[in-house]
């Protein structure tokens, strides 16, 4: 919308840069506001690639708006949005290829079975019918749902609907990966399989995650965290490091000293 | 353009067999939760024969048709008629189409086929052809039952209307589309139904031909004449006789290319949704 992005500078295509100078996803000075309510205020930070980024915020925080900006479902007021350097609202084709999305309400065909689920998703990325059913008999496969692959989504748990979700948004290979709230509603075994399933991704797979949520337990000591609260980013970095800056013992503490902090004139970070 | 590489082994841009992919998978789908709702089939059958079984019959008598292009001889009213509910069949279903993105958007479904990286002027002109492709089943099932009730068009015209179809299915398709964009929430289907659908299907030459509404209402016949929906129903009655009907096809077509561009313009997340706000569960 403004200046052309520098996506993939001629200049430095010769040596291929290192993949880890490439942020995964990089926002840079995003604000939205929804008519004169501001839903995000100058929000920037950056996914590394094979890491895990919890966004923590409360609800309203302006999660969910953040979302529909990276996946272009929103238009970009102000700022930047890169997806491996492609800019989302310049390139946005090739930075939505390699982008997956777990969206918080369900997006699953409940009268389709869940091979034609996947086998629609794949489509919907242009990947051939042929190469589509194998990858889809893998996913199935791997998420331990082979089994159910003719069923119709409508009689699968909550839980296996968000493995079945997470799967899809894999169909296309994607090296970024965003999940909103995507333990809301599942009991505890499920929620545990999911985020161990997707840490497993980053790890194994070495895609960059960038998980959105409002539960402090599901982040640990290794992960990024950014801090969202009404609108704005507070505290960013290696959770040790937020933490310790907060001057707090562990992640909810560091959350409430730094909201807290919020109510005082200047408090933002 | 083409020097710059990317830091990514993926190529840039996407071969056409991958569109192809696309819309191939957009058009089943559809198709596949079109054979998933029975009733809308069902109802989408009986609303046009109701009217061909009922209404014509009590109106034969009362309506006489004299002898109009496309038609050589005197014809029967049901025969009149049939090309209006062939095209009344097209309308509901676009319209339907429109609702059913109302309630993809509030399912999140329409998040899913607007994430994919094919630009999205193409995903939502597969969508229109998904909804067209499912309107053209509609219609040459009541053509069959309207060929037991005595309505015979010559046999090629079954293959000449196919076009016509298509076209019209788009157009109303994409208005279905551009007014889909306008509404927040399934309730609001009952006003388009009062203020798009009854309007656009009475005054036009659906029911009665032109020239007995110009004796009856001067201005009403500059409506009709001006209403986009009594050029797809004549562009469907002189294409179901083998002809061609100009001015409706001139109609047609341009009608169809403002409301594509308008649904596609409407759809563009920097203008129409981005002034919608949260689209789902804001947080």
């Amino acid at each position: 919308m403004t200046t052309p992005a520098p996506i993939a500078a001629s200049t430095e295509s010769a040596p291929r840069p290192d993949p880890a100078a490439v942020p995964a996803l990089s926002i840079d000075g995003i604000s939205h506001a929804y008519g004169p309510r501001r839903a995000l205020i100058d929000v920037s930070f950056t996914v590394a690639p094979a890491s895990f980024t919890a966004l923590l915020g409360l609800n309203g925080a302006g999660k969910s708006t953040l979302f529909s900006l990276i996946t272009r479902l929103f238009g970009i007021q102000t700022g930047r949005v890169g997806i491996f350097g492609h800019d989302i609202s310049q390139n946005p084709g090739e930075a939505l290829r390699l982008l997956g999305v777990v969206f918080q309400p369900r997006t699953l065909d409940l009268d389709l079975s869940l091979t034609q689920n996947l086998l629609y998703h794949a489509a919907l990325h242009g990947i051939s019918r042929r190469e589509a059913a194998a990858r889809t008999a893998e996913l199935l496969g791997r998420i331990g749902l082979a089994d159910r692959a003719g069923n119709k989504v409508r009689d699968l748990s909550g839980g296996q609907m968000r493995r079945l979700e997470i799967a899809r948004a894999l169909l296309h290979r994607p090296r970024l990966l965003l999940l909103d709230e995507p333990t809301v509603g599942l009991d505890v075994k499920a929620r545990a399989d999911i985020i161990s399933h997707v840490r497993q991704l980053v790890t194994e797979q070495g895609i960059g995650v960038l998980w959105a949520t409002h539960l402090f337990d599901e982040i640990t000591g290794n992960d990024d965290l950014v801090v969202l609260h009404q609108g704005k980013v507070l505290a960013k970095g290696p959770v040790g490091r937020v933490i310790a800056e907060a001057g707090a013992q562990d992640v909810n503490s560091a959350f409430m000293r730094l909201t807290g902090a919020q109510t005082m004139p200047g408090g933002g970070a | 353009m083409s020097s710059i590489t990317t830091r990514d082994a993926t190529p840039r841009g996407f071969p056409l067999s991958a569109y192809m992919t696309c819309l191939t998978g957009i058009v089943w789908r559809e198709g596949l939760r079109f054979l998933h709702q029975r009733e809308r089939f069902v109802s989408a059958l009986v609303r046009p024969l109701v009217w061909l079984f009922i209404f014509a019959a009590g109106f034969r008598q009362v309506l006489g048709i004299s002898i109009i292009p496309p038609y050589e001889t005197y014809i029967l009213y049901e025969v009149y008629i049939a090309p209006g509910l062939m095209a009344m069949i097209q309308l509901f279903n676009g319209m339907q189409s429109s609702l059913s993105m109302v309630y993809d958007r509030e399912m999140g479904n329409m998040r899913t086929l607007l994430v994919s990286p094919l630009p999205r002027w193409f995903l939502l002109f597969c969508k229109l052809l998904a909804g067209t492709a499912v309107s053209l089943l509609q219609v040459y099932a009541f053509l069959i039952i309207a060929w037991a009730w005595d309505i015979t068009p010559p046999p090629l015209g079954y293959l000449t209307v196919l076009p016509a179809l298509i076209l019209s299915g788009l157009m109303l398709g994409s208005l279905g589309m551009l007014i889909s964009s306008g509404i927040k929430q399934l309730e609001n289907f009952a006003g388009v139904m009062n203020f798009v659908i009854f309007p656009m299907f009475f005054a036009s030459s659906a029911l009665y031909p032109l020239w007995r509404v110009q004796e009856g209402s001067p201005y009403l016949y500059y409506v009709c004449q001006a209403n986009p929906f009594t050029h797809a129903v004549e562009l469907i009655r002189f294409a179901l006789y083998g002809q061609i009907n100009w001015i409706s096809l001139a109609v047609v077509a341009a009608c169809t290319i403002v409301f594509m561009i308008g649904a596609i313009y409407a759809y563009d997340p920097s203008r129409g949704l981005a002034r919608r706000g949260p689209a789902g569960g804001e947080g």
